[in-house]
């Protein structure tokens, strides 16, 4: 049984239509796998009766030759997506006895292409988060472990349990969301793919809202060519978000393996940060030459409003959750605490239901979109958004076809170790990750080696906007050179 | 700029969020160290640069004028922490 949960997706795929295997062995074996790794915390609700279920409604549908293209395939989802009469809560106690009574966009479009879902994974509260510490259901610990060593590792954030999930290959694939980096931090930090779509790619609807100009669902896979095949199924048009493009949805898995050969790939100078370490270094070197001898072009181009990303995300952000999270009231759903009239209530409701991570940013949030302080803060920062994006701009209309830069500034840290004085250096995580989600671009990470403690380590490619096939192709050459990474099973 | 104790308490009122005594001065310091993170925007020249609207240009989609929703009670209360014959349940509004 074990060997069905260290298949890739588009082998289980392949030997499903082939009748090789059944739907429900594969639900079966994953639903062994799930249980037996509870130590890891991946997972926030199981859903095992339902897999079968749709298992068995999968085989049937492969026994009539009606197969969509993820027939049977057990998939894990980020408890940020609304499934109907499955429990999720953002891993937030305010909403800890949610049930939806609808479905998410890109949830129903995984069940119509014939999906299996096998429970709902862990993640930060909301989405605020580098290391899936702040979920209420408390941390997942990561697969990966340092050579030699059982220090408790965070799989980052802020979708830890999807990426946790993956690399401990207990599900095929799994759904995320990327606001600033929450699906391109966690696969570097676990040795898995994942790619945040370019903005509007993918429908916002029935995700609980973080961030709305910024946030973008995604998958995590095992490789390059799951991540194609997965991503294909999430796109496209959907009326129900007015800022989901309305553009067709390419055969992404066409695209890996194609040459590279002849393409610009910019290597942004203002990402060589002062004592970034040197096996970080050495990867992104070595991910430049990959690329070359696969016949890319290599060049160098300048995004100098880098640094400023960051800041200008922890203005945007919080004060796009602040607004999103005042519909957490006590009044419609969720948690409510008693209070001597309607305020109190309220404010009873949402101190006892958000935690402190949650609390700082949409104070801030509040912040700084109040009176006398929304010019000087949200405005500028608004501004610098659109500075951060021409910098990408002038170097496409130069002719560069995507960027490779290192995905994160380390590889991955031991729970408990960041953050915990000052908040700042957690979000510093996410400085390579957080300007594509200012830019609205796509980002793929892709595991390109190792640390010399044994821990994976990711590179991301940046692509124009709408074009992922062109960082499909490119993560498949990173992938070829690299490998798999794969930990050892502990738990 | 850095927020006083005054400050906090007055944006968590706004917030909608009780916060304790206690914990005002602790909550300064996050939000301080936040601002103080965020203060490097000043040095950036942003004169005569549109404030950004939409990441990706588009027109904003319409739909026809219909009714495409609702009469659905039940779903919409199936979640709401008290409710009674079709409407939610709050504490006393008006004095």
């Amino acid at each position: 049984m074990t060997e069905l949960t260290e298949l890739t997706l588009a082998e289980a795929r392949d030997r499903l239509r082939a009748k090789d295997i059944s739907a429900v062995e594969l639900a079966q074996a994953h639903g062994a796998a799930m249980e037996k790794a509870r130590a890891l915390n991946a997972y926030v609700l199981e859903t095992p009766e339902r897999a079968i279920e749709m298992a068995k409604t999968s085989d049937a549908r492969i026994a009539k030759g009606e197969a969509g293209p993820l027939e049977g395939i057990p998939l894990a989802v980020k408890d940020l997506f609304a499934t109907k009469g499955v429990r999720t809560t953002a891993c937030s106690h305010i909403l800890d006895n949610f049930v939806p009574t609808y479905e998410s966009t890109v949830t129903s479009q995984l069940w119509r292409d014939g999906a299996v879902l096998l429970g709902k994974t862990n993640n930060d509260e909301f989405a605020m988060g580098s290391s899936n510490e702040t979920s209420f259901f408390g941390p997942v610990i990561s697969p990966w472990r340092r050579d030699g060593a059982n220090t408790e590792l965070v799989p980052g954030g802020s979708s830890g349990g999807s990426a946790a999930a993956v690399a401990a290959q207990l599900c095929l694939g799994a759904t995320g969301t990327d606001t600033g980096g929450s699906i391109r931090q966690p696969a570097a930090f676990t040795g898995t793919v994942g790619i945040k779509p370019t903005y509007g790619r993918c429908s916002r609807w029935g995700i609980v809202a973080f961030a709305s100009s910024l946030d973008q669902a995604g998958p995590f896979t095992k490789t390059v060519r799951d991540a194609a095949i997965m991503l294909r199924s999430m796109a496209g048009p959907d009326a129900k978000d007015t800022t989901c493009a309305d553009l067709p949805v390419p055969d992404y898995e066409a695209a890996v393996g194609k040459s590279v050969k002849g393409l610009r790939i910019g290597i942004p100078k203002e990402y060589r940060l002062d004592g970034m370490p040197a096996e970080i270094e050495k990867i992104w070197q070595q991910g430049c030459e990959w690329l070359k001898s696969a016949g890319a072009e290599l060049v160098d181009v300048s995004l100098p409003h880098t640094k400023y990303a960051l800041p200008a995300y922890y203005i945007v952000a919080p004060a796009e959750a602040s607004s999103n999270l005042a519909r957490y009231d006590g009044v419609r759903y969720g948690l409510r605490a008693p209070g001597r009239d309607i305020t109190e209530m309220y404010e009873n409701t949402r101190s006892e239901g958000f935690g402190a991570e949650v609390r700082r940013r949409v104070m801030i949030g509040t912040y700084v979109l109040s009176a006398g302080y929304y010019d000087a803060y949200y405005l500028r920062a608004q501004k610098v958004r659109t500075l951060i994006k021409r910098d990408f701009e002038a170097c496409f209309e130069q002719g560069v076809h995507a960027m490779l830069t290192p995905a994160t500034p380390s590889a991955a840290f031991g729970i408990g170790e960041k953050g915990g004085a000052d908040p700042v250096e957690m979000y510093l995580n996410d400085v390579f990750t957080v300007t594509v989600n200012m830019a609205g671009l796509p980002g793929l990470a892709v595991p390109a080696g190792r640390d010399g403690q044994g821990l994976p380590l990711g590179l991301q490619l940046i692509g124009r906007p709408f074009d992922e096939e062109t960082l499909f192709s490119l993560g498949a050459v990173v992938e070829r050179e690299a490998g798999r990474f794969t930990p050892k099973v502990w738990w | 700029m850095s927020v006083d104790a005054a400050t906090v308490r007055r944006i968590a009122h706004l917030a909608r969020i009780a916060v304790k005594e206690d914990e005002v001065a602790h909550l300064q310091g996050e939000l301080n160290a936040m601002l103080a993170f965020v203060e490097q925007l000043s040095e950036v020249n942003v004169d005569g640069v549109e404030p950004m609207t939409s990441v990706t240009p588009m027109a904003m989609k319409m739909r026809t004028d219909v009714v495409t929703d609702g009469d659905n009670p039940e779903a919409v209360l199936a979640n709401a922490p008290q409710s009674d014959d079709g409407f939610y349940l709050v504490p006393k509004v008006i004095e």
